[in-house]
């Protein structure tokens, strides 16, 4: 079994609200694909990330605003999961929320660090 | 009733009693001169009971003795290492008597640390329960063996074993220090919650020891709430647990012994005060951040717990079993979980779903899998039904599907 990381991708709209319908109805959906992954015994950890206050530090302790001057798409939250192999792991993908609204997922083979 | 009936009885509630306290005084290191001293206690009852009859108060009449049989016991002590052991003579300390204290206060003390002790890592989960079994709720050999679908020797062995590494490590039975409590406390949890599964769970339900694991389990749960350093959200939310799950014990049981699945439960057999204890217990569960899976399956066990029809009930489950598999993943939960979601969403996407979990070696999988199909196509719910019936490892699940399986065979014509 490895390690695969699902980076969730979505196009940056700072100005978009969601009303209590929307965001209740997108948690939903988000925690039934997890639901759907963990009841596969695939699960290892999961977090959002927040747009707001990013910053970003270059050389020489240069610290700029976020990303979203350069780029049109975040990262808005990451998934651990175990896979066989990377075709799983892709499998695994497939149904994400992100999706729904444009937005992409990128996986990526975890290699554990040797100490 | 008999003097047996009496002393058997009396065995139940105050065998554990003395030798908790015993234990306490004496250190884990003694534990098996606490277990004889209790059980010669017993004995002495048994066979004078028989020539003078039963004394007035027999539970003071037990305590009296057990506290002569200390005494005893360290006056031979005493004499037995004099005779070898000169040097020791100067040393009269270490072989007065102690006092034994069987006052209601001590005795709730002694059990409590008890829990602390025998819930310990450095032994098998299996000789945990095992040991809580035997000491904390004092059942007898035979009925663990019972209950294990063991024998005497192996219980006797494992228990022996695990006394063993207890005296080796020799901790002090002492309650945990504030810091220390949610460490300890995890072990002391998941013993209990499994001893009340295995109650719970057993196959073996014409047995009624088994009710008497969980009745047992949520006593010694009840001990930690009691005291105000374990009285805890996360105790509290395994406390409202037991008590849902408990309020289905009559129900879930025909007169034959046979399970009665959930769906087709008396539901005016459902304990009501049990339901409205864990609503207490879910309510006290909820203070604090933590959310541990005891607040996850106590929130679940609440919603089965509901008798009118909620739109929300497998909705507000699925979600619940959603969070659940994320800190805690188990096949039986994955399979739940999937259930949840064909009461929720339809069985359609959950036949999908389903085929994902792959638990090909998992008898209950495929009776899922044979709920699922049915009315969606009956030729494959028939067909995982009868391999769910080959993997079933126990009598009483085959003769529930057997059930289900003649039911649709007589649809299909």
């Amino acid at each position: 079994m490895k390690e695969f990381l699902m980076i969730f991708r979505n196009e940056f709209t700072p100005d978009r609200k969601p009303t209590a319908e929307q965001l209740q109805a997108s948690i939903k959906q988000w925690q039934d694909w997890m639901g759907g992954i963990a009841a596969q015994g695939k699960f290892i950890g999961t977090n959002r990330l927040t747009s707001e206050g990013a910053k970003v530090m270059k050389p020489n302790n240069v610290v700029t605003d976020g990303p979203y001057a350069e780029l049109k798409e975040i990262v808005g939250g990451y998934l651990l999961i175990n896979a066989e192999d990377f075709d799983q792991a892709l499998k695994l993908a497939e149904g994400c929320p992100i999706f729904h609204v444009g937005g992409s997922v990128e996986v990526r083979e975890v290699i554990p660090m040797t100490m | 009733m008999t003097e047996d009936q009496l002393i058997s009885q009396l065995y139940k509630t105050e065998y554990r009693k003395i030798v908790s306290v015993l234990c306490k005084l004496f250190g884990i290191a003694r534990i098996e001169i606490a277990e004889d001293i209790s059980n010669d206690t017993f004995l002495l009852a048994s066979e004078t009971w028989k020539l003078k009859g039963v004394p007035e108060n027999p539970a003071a009449w037990l305590y009296i003795v057990a506290k002569n049989k200390t005494k005893d016991y360290f006056k031979r002590h005493k004499n037995f290492t004099e005779k070898i052991s000169v040097d020791l003579k100067n040393d009269q300390t270490d072989f007065e008597s102690p006092e034994v204290d069987l006052s209601p206060e001590n005795i709730s003390d002694s059990q409590l640390k008890m829990i602390f002790a025998v819930c310990n890592p450095v032994i098998s989960t299996e000789a945990q329960i095992g040991l809580a079994l035997r000491i904390l709720c004092g059942f007898g050999i035979n009925e663990i063996a019972d209950a294990f679908l063991s024998n005497k020797e192996t219980i006797n062995k494992r228990l022996f074993r695990a006394k063993e590494i207890l005296r080796k490590e020799n901790s002090a039975i002492e309650f945990p220090g504030e810091a220390e409590i949610p460490k300890r406390l995890e072990t002391v949890l998941t013993t209990l919650y499994l001893l009340f599964n295995e109650g719970y769970y057993s196959t073996n339900q014409t047995n009624t020891i088994h009710k008497e694991f969980c009745l047992e389990a949520m006593r010694l749960t009840y001990l930690l709430l009691e005291n105000e350093s374990t009285n805890l959200p996360i105790v509290n939310a395994l406390m409202s647990l037991m008590c849902f799950q408990a309020s289905r014990l009559e129900a879930r049981t025909s007169e034959a012994g046979e399970h009665i699945l959930y769906d087709e439960q008396d539901q005016r057999l459902w304990n009501d005060e049990l339901i409205s204890r864990g609503n207490h217990f879910l309510i006290a569960s909820a203070k604090g951040q933590e959310i541990s899976k005891y607040h996850l399956e106590a929130s679940i066990a609440y919603w089965h717990s509901t008798k009118t029809a909620n739109p929300d009930k497998w909705e507000n489950i699925l979600q619940l079993y959603n969070k659940l598999l994320q800190i805690d993943y188990s096949p039986i939960v994955a399979l739940n979980r999937t259930y949840a979601l064909s009461k929720a969403t339809g069985k359609v996407v959950a036949i999908v779903e389903a085929e994902k979990l792959k638990l090909e070696d998992n008898h209950l999988y495929f009776s899922l899998l044979g709920n699922l199909y049915t009315d969606v196509d009956n030729e494959k719910a028939l067909k995982n039904y009868r391999e769910a019936v080959r993997l079933a490892p126990k009598n009483a699940d085959k003769q529930v599907l057997d059930k289900i399986i003649h039911e649709l065979e007589v649809e299909k014509g």
